[in-house]
């Protein structure tokens, strides 16, 4: 079997070498392109899988960030949900009615219309969505300093289970924030459990016509393949510069980085920062997109999900990344859904959604059994899980990793 | 005057004095004294090697200079600046370099990246220059490429686009003094760079430590235990035992210390 595995390898590799890397991109863009328009012509009902695909453009912004953090500086954080719920918070603060009374009741719009689709008037802060997105990602980059500034001298499970706290306190911080936040002012910030809704669609800063999502997928479904895909330029820029290489070299070994002057603290933080700020652009997106910002989204499950697309993908590979999120995303949002009436077939009373966290559970056994390094391992990865490496040639290097390995030898 | 200016007054030491100056260091672990009031210096331009038995304190002296251990009592100049308990990055900046005794190298980098990252506090870049591949940023990685692959021929490793941790042990001793250089360092400190390799290997980095210093006019101060490597290449010797300087001088001179031959060998009683 390993070796029709490895032909299978020897002829994806063979394939891909058969076009240069730009080729590739330029396929894979112009697929995503006509996407929707390949499922208007494939599926009498395409709408089902079109808005499961828009949900997971966002996911896969939220991984991609959440890789900067876990994959590139090796930073495990179990409290991602905390930048999701800053960053829809932020489109819910700035584009619905939730603060009525600003500016004397007639409300604040900044590039959006001033009237409503049947004309009323719309009270609250209205800020175009294409600025909301960039304040959301500076604020979230902001807290993610805030959140990871106490967390700069702990590592794995230590770090973990502050960032698991984080992402527990944020939500519940906004949920409480009925009269004021912190304690502080009377305004409604959240509506508690409630939340807000509804929240703006978008609209172009050019012209009055909102997106008429979820009747019409096809612009907001464009909006997000943009952002998608200024995130993976992001990302490639990033993993490729200076502070790229540091991040790596900080998760090998934070000692030896520190001695060859990169400075840890700014290193983590800018992982923190920036993989935050993807989180609070991939939110802004997601509360629009679903129409409401509350506080049930926004569970530790979803700090998990968003983690288990990392892993599964492979953790420090950008487009390992991108498949694991399409990959959970649409398992959850679709084919679970269109699975849904098969147990029922065999006289089990059961949904297949109602399992669904059980099957994650079963699928990340597999995955870890079989393929440790995630379905597209990053080059590194792979060599530190299967890396066949001579003992010989280590005598002096004892990473944990080999320690633990000696242990078990021993 | 202010406090401050007071202070990066008593910082400021003639110029011209010693590259590296340790004035009574101590590191104490609990209650194990690791390193004993220990004053030394490293000229300019000198190649200074500390010796001393397993346990000596050696390696801790170093992390103590390094940043990477707060001494407990006692200063540590450098090139005429307190970097006494600073952070090791900005010792690193200042322009102390060093390697480990126990090989740290990112094991999943490659060897030019792993030089490349030794370059880390030399590049200016900032994050939107990065993203944006400014002229300027993409001028500092191409430099730095090419530096990093004159580095590495320097200390004479040829799989540049090797993965660090397939490196064969003599080159990852190699890589790690490349790293270093990589930082543009004025002091090099190599912890045990020998260990491990070969007689033709040690001299051939016996060799390069001479080349540094005539050619970069890199200091070099050595941890060592092959004594025809230390015997061999240093102006000065240091010898530490339990923690305390117990020797210190020409390399003749430590050889002929009754207390040195002790310190190996035993007393004789």
């Amino acid at each position: 079997m390993s070796t029709a595995v490895a032909t299978l390898r020897t002829n994806a590799t063979n394939l891909r070498r058969l076009l240069p890397n730009w080729v590739w991109g330029l396929i894979f863009i112009a697929l995503a392109i006509l996407y929707p328009y390949i499922l208007d012509q494939l599926l009498a009902a395409p709408d089902d899988l079109l808005d499961a695909s828009i949900y997971t453009l966002g996911l896969i912004i939220m991984a991609l960030g959440l890789n900067i953090v876990v994959g590139f500086a090796g930073l495990l954080d179990l409290g991602y949900v905390a930048f999701y719920a800053i960053g829809a918070f932020v489109i819910g603060w700035l584009g619905s009615q939730q603060f009525p009374d600003v500016n004397g009741g007639k409300g604040i719009h900044i590039l959006t219309p001033v009237k409503s689709a049947f004309g009323s008037d719309l009270p609250g802060i209205h800020v175009n969505f294409f600025l909301v997105i960039f304040i959301a990602a500076v604020f979230t980059a902001i807290w993610g300093v805030i959140l990871g500034a106490p967390t700069l001298r702990l590592r794995g499970d230590y770090l973990a289970i502050v960032t698991l706290a984080f992402g527990e306190i944020v939500p519940r911080v906004f949920e409480n924030s009925t009269s004021g936040i912190f304690g502080i002012g009377h305004t409604d910030f959240s509506n508690g459990r409630q939340g807000i809704t509804p929240i703006d669609k978008i609209n172009f800063p050019w012209t009055d016509t909102t997106f008429r999502y979820p009747l019409e997928l096809k612009p907001v479904y464009y909006v997000g393949l943009a952002m998608v895909l200024l995130v993976i330029f992001l990302n490639i820029r990033l993993r490729d510069s200076r502070l790229g290489r540091a991040w790596i070299a900080v998760r090998e070994d934070e000692v030896a980085a520190a001695a060859m002057g990169v400075n840890l603290v700014r290193t983590k933080l800018w992982a923190y920062a920036l993989g935050a700020a993807l989180g609070g652009f991939a939110g802004c997106f997601l509360g629009t997109y679903t129409n409401t910002v509350n506080v049930d989204q926004f569970e530790f499950g979803f700090s998990v999900f968003i983690l288990s697309m990392v892993i599964i993908g492979g953790m420090g590979n950008i487009w390992g990344v991108i498949l694991g999120a399409i990959a959970l995303s649409m398992i959850n949002r679709y084919v679970l859904k269109e699975l849904n009436g098969v147990p029922e077939k065999f006289g089990l009373d059961f949904d297949v959604t109602s399992i669904s966290f059980g099957l994650y559970g079963f699928f990340m056994l597999v995955m870890m059994v079989l393929r440790p390094e995630g379905l597209l391992p990053s080059g590194r990865r792979k060599l530190e899980l299967h890396g066949e490496v001579d003992e010989s040639d280590h005598i002096g290097a004892e990473s944990d990793h080999e320690l633990y390995e000696v242990r078990q030898q021993g | 005057m202010s406090v401050q200016a007071q202070e990066n007054r008593a910082d400021l030491r003639p110029d011209g004095g010693p590259l590296l100056e340790a004035a009574n260091v101590s590191k104490v672990f609990g209650g194990l004294v690791a390193v004993n009031d220990v004053s030394f210096i490293v000229p300019r331009g000198g190649i200074v090697s500390l010796i001393g038995p397993n346990g000596a304190g050696k390696t801790t002296f170093f992390n103590c200079m390094t940043g990477l251990y707060k001494p407990s009592t006692g200063r540590v100049y450098f090139d005429g600046r307190n970097i006494t308990a600073k952070r090791p990055d900005l010792v690193t900046k200042a322009g102390v370099a060093r390697t480990f005794q126990n090989i740290k190298l990112f094991r999943t980098m490659t060897a030019i990246e792993n030089v490349q990252v030794g370059m880390h506090g030399q590049l200016r870049s900032r994050v939107t220059g990065m993203v944006l591949r400014t002229p300027f940023n993409r001028r500092e990685e191409k430099a730095a490429y090419a530096k990093a692959r004159e580095l590495l021929n320097v200390v004479g490793l040829k799989r540049h686009n090797e993965l660090a941790m397939n490196l064969a042990y003599g080159d990852q001793r190699r890589l790690e003094i490349a790293r270093a250089l990589g930082s543009e360092p004025k002091l090099l400190l190599l912890d045990e760079p020998t260990a491990g390799m070969n007689p033709q290997e040690s001299d051939e980095l016996r060799r390069l430590m001479e080349k540094l210093r005539a050619e970069r006019g890199i200091s070099v101060l050595l941890i060592e235990h092959d004594m025809r490597v230390v015997m061999g290449v240093s102006d000065r010797i240091t010898v530490l035992d339990h923690g305390e300087k117990i020797a210190e001088g020409s390399p003749q001179e430590v050889r002929a210390n009754p207390r040195v031959i002790e310190a190996y060998l035993g007393s004789q009683a």
